[in-house]
């Protein structure tokens, strides 16, 4: 019993030795960006170049009209969360309050309601935001402070009634499959709107 | 916008910035010539959003201690409704960003009641002690804490000499936008930078002058021009604690 | 003339599965207690925006002070080369380790964000003192892992005493750091006092001695291995010299804050009137904790003896937490002063001796951290052979051997 103990406690302390290591090098990595960002500096994370819009933005029902667009689905589903770092640094850090990647504004467009007609909080599985971090098993930190819905009546009157991954859910691939059996067993399972 | 890296939108960006500046100083120059300005808000002189803010200034509260009422607790109010945290039958635990503090002279009998709120200090002891830097000043001398990297551990409420910071002990939902707030966080006034920032004033400073007080003054510590920069030239004014060098941007008039 | 000392590990004795279950129980309850707390907020623990610091930080403290302070023995071994201490400065070096180890999960686990805990490790403020503890708990966690490995490897006798010298100088750091967390909050009437670093010093190699004496003495007496009576007076006078040390630091703040009009108030609150924290004052930290164990250590024509030792120690731990409990949160209860001379009054309880009840949630999660600690500490002794084969006097002291011939 003590051999094998014993053999335990050799493969807990090799592990916990590589994740000593690995935390080394991310904090190796990652700190100048953190020093970068307390200075009062935009922390820039990965370098990346933005791709042309594939010109078929859901996200924004005015798009014909204005032909503005935050990004590109498929750019967004990958890197929407290092815009939001970089601007959330930014706002906070310099007070600069430029529209573009504020969460806020994400918000206010990337709306689900209720049958109430009532935009639905991110304990909802069905918010825009918790449909996908909850089937892709990716902790969501944005709403311990912020707040899931518009805040302002005039704001949600104004919102279109997209469902959230319309354009997902409406291809025909596993993907979409997946995550429509995932959204609808939540719904059975009685989540309250 | 497509094919532009982030950081070469930056650089045109603080290229802009440097453009704009240099019209700006003239722009208050010719100002300056001229009329008595309003000290605060001034449209002429509103960032624009895509502005970083403007590390020549230094923002800063004047209390007037002779013009605030003992029964009035409208700053609080205002502060409560505009940033969304409330006292919620458990004074000991709630937030309170913003409180009417009483003092008397046990030997003389003489009272004072006045608000008190973060102090927004030069030299912040809650920042020197933060182990993340989430605790941290603006370039424009207000003292917020960063909750995005904040990790809880309270040591600011130790340092701070003003008790102006409170811990939210429990989850939120529906919090403001403009002020969010979250569980295991350390939060306090932010000198409603929100607010600031689009070139208005706090909101208790909002609230004590329509209410016909006019106790509260913001403005400009930096800017001799200011209200704010020329009452205190002219008048006797004190920072609490002013033994301990911290500079506070709030100072108090009639103390 | 001395034969080589051999050491074993240990993986039976008397109450062994007791042991380990206790302890397993104790950290299944803090654990438990934790994810409750993270669950529901600190609005279920005993914290107030007054009292920030509350009991699990009592604990915290205590076990990081301890930890430097139980590597007196290895120190004493290796830095001032007293022979009869080396064969003990394994388990002196490992059981450091793991009263760190159990207080920085307390300390972590309490935080209002732990699961942030890599922004702690990655993102620092390098003004702040409690950024440079955060270097200096892991800097002590390499360093005296490295010398516990240079002691127990074949062929590193030579970097033992390098690596010994760096680590008591790393341990003095470490306690520094850990004592100015208080000593340089200059807002706070109770603290603001340099003195804070050298008397956490001297609590630190107070405490740990007692902690190690406990741990060692326990072992031996369940393992059938016996601490050499001589051995426990040595190490017990030793630990009672460090009381002695801690009151005299105690005198002298306490002193200096009485002669400051600034701090009259809350050394007035401490010494006399605040209730709880005035009676943990005096019997827990003056005299269970000071007083009592020197006069079992040190109290004449009594002769030397083991079971006093013992005594003495557990007095010690218990005077310790009283000790720690006034610093800490008596020196937040007691009203912060922003206006000198004036009778202060609000919401936020302003002027009001601020009221502390610890709940059993932190109770329960400083419990589990000891409980952490100590369950390192004998899954250690089981993996590796940390513990002299033969504990007696005879073994581990040559001086000892040839004076018995």
């Amino acid at each position: 019993m003590f051999a094998k103990l014993k053999q335990v406690l050799s493969v807990a302390a090799k592990s916990v030795a590589m994740v000593a290591v690995a935390l080394l090098i991310s904090s190796a990595t990652s700190h100048a960006e953190e020093k970068k960002a307390q200075a009062g500096y935009p922390s820039w994370g990965p370098q990346f170049t933005l791709p042309k819009s594939d010109n078929k933005c859901v996200h924004d029902p005015d798009f014909a009209k204005t032909g503005k667009c935050v990004r590109d689905t498929a750019f967004m589903r990958r890197n929407h969360m290092e815009l939001l770092k970089h601007k959330r640094d930014r706002t906070m850090r310099q007070g600069i309050r430029t529209k573009d990647s504020s969460l806020q504004n994400c918000i206010n467009c990337h709306v689900t309601k209720d049958k109430a007609d009532k935009a639905i909080k991110v304990s909802n599985p069905k918010h825009f935001c918790a449909s996908c971090h909850l089937f892709v098993a990716v902790k969501l930190d944005c709403f311990e402070c912020h707040r899931s819905t518009p805040e302002t009546p005039k704001g949600s009157a104004s919102i279109p009634k997209i469902p959230a991954h319309s354009n997902l859910l409406a291809a025909n691939t596993d993907e979409a499959k997946n995550l429509k059996n995932f959204l609808s067993n939540h719904a059975k399972e009685g989540v309250t709107q | 916008m497509s094919n532009i890296s982030l950081k070469d939108q930056y650089i045109n960006k603080t290229r802009r910035d440097f453009l704009k500046k240099a019209g700006a100083g003239v722009t208050t120059a010719m100002l300056a010539s001229g009329i008595t300005l309003m000290a605060y808000p001034d449209p002429a002189l509103a960032r624009e959003p895509n502005e970083g803010v403007d590390p020549t200034k230094r923002w800063g509260l004047l209390i007037d201690v002779n013009k605030c009422t003992e029964d009035c607790n409208e700053c609080v109010t205002a502060c409560s409704q505009e940033n969304g945290w409330k006292l919620d039958g458990n004074p000991a635990v709630d937030s309170q960003w913003i409180r009417k503090l009483k003092i008397k002279n046990p030997k003389t009998g003489f009272e004072q009641t006045f608000p008190v709120m973060c102090q927004h200090c030069a030299n912040p002891p809650c920042v020197d002690v933060c182990p993340t830097g989430a605790s941290f000043k603006r370039a424009d001398g207000i003292v917020l804490v960063d909750k995005h990297i904040c990790i809880g551990c309270r040591y600011c409420m130790m340092a701070c000499p003003y008790k102006a910071r409170s811990f939210v002990h429990e989850p939120l939902e529906d919090q403001k936008s403009h002020a969010p707030r979250g569980k295991g966080t350390v939060e306090s006034c932010t000198l409603c930078v929100h607010r600031v920032d689009r070139g208005d004033q706090p909101a208790c400073v909002d609230r004590c002058a329509t209410k016909g007080h006019g106790a509260l003054m913001f403005g400009d510590l930096n800017d001799p021009k200011s209200e704010i920069a020329k009452t205190l030239a002219t008048y006797a004014t004190k920072q609490i604690r002013a033994d301990l060098g911290l500079d506070t941007g709030v100072r108090y008039q009639n103390l | 003339m001395a034969l080589p000392i051999a050491y074993s590990s240990i993986n039976s004795g008397k109450g062994f599965y007791a042991t380990l279950a206790l302890l397993a129980g104790f950290i299944a309850a803090g654990a438990a207690a934790f994810l409750y707390v993270e669950h529901h907020g600190h609005v279920v623990t005993g914290m107030t925006n007054q009292i920030v610091w509350g009991l699990p930080h009592v604990f915290a403290i205590f076990l990081i002070v301890a930890a430097s302070g139980a590597l007196n023995v290895a120190s004493i071994g290796s830095v001032f080369n007293k022979k009869a201490y080396k064969p003990l400065s394994r388990i002196s070096g490992v059981l450091a380790l793991a009263l760190l180890a159990g207080g920085l999960a307390v300390l972590l686990l309490d935080l209002g964000r732990p699961d942030r805990m890599i922004v702690a490790i990655t993102t620092y403020n390098f003004k702040s003192i409690f950024a440079w503890n955060i270097i200096l708990y892991s800097g002590f966690m390499a360093i005296v892992g490295a010398y516990v490995y240079m002691q127990m490897a074949k062929g590193m006798e030579k970097y033992k005493r390098p690596l010994g010298i760096l680590a008591f100088i790393w341990r003095l750091a470490l306690t520094t750091g850990t004592g100015s967390i208080f000593g340089w909050l200059v807002a706070r009437q109770g603290y603001d006092a340099a003195i804070m670093a050298p008397l956490f010093i001297a609590m630190s190699l107070s405490f740990g001695m007692a902690a190690f004496i406990l741990v060692v003495k326990y072992t031996g007496k369940a393992t059938g291995n016996l601490l050499g009576s001589k051995m426990t007076w040595r190490m017990g006078r030793l630990m009672g010299i460090m009381a002695a040390a801690v009151l005299y630091f105690t005198t002298v703040r306490n002193l200096g804050n009485l002669y400051a009009a600034e701090h009259a108030g809350v050394e007035e609150f401490i010494l006399f009137s605040g209730n709880i924290f005035t009676k943990l004052f005096w019997f827990g930290q003056i005299l269970i904790g000071g007083v009592l164990p020197l006069v079992l250590l040190f109290a004449p024509n009594k002769g030397e003896s083991s079971s006093r030792v013992t005594l003495a120690s557990v007095l010690i731990i218990i005077g310790g937490f009283a000790q720690l409990y006034v610093i800490i949160v008596g020196g937040q209860a007691y009203p912060l002063v922003m206006f000198p001379g004036m009778e202060v009054s609000s919401s936020f309880q302003d002027g009001v001796v601020a009221s502390y009840m610890p709940s059993i949630y932190e109770a329960a999660l400083g419990l589990g951290g000891v409980a952490i600690s100590l369950l390192i500490v004998v899954f250690a002794m089981m993996a590796f052979k940390l513990l002299p084969r033969d504990m007696s006097d005879a073994a581990l002291d040559p001086h000892h051997a040839v004076k018995a011939k």
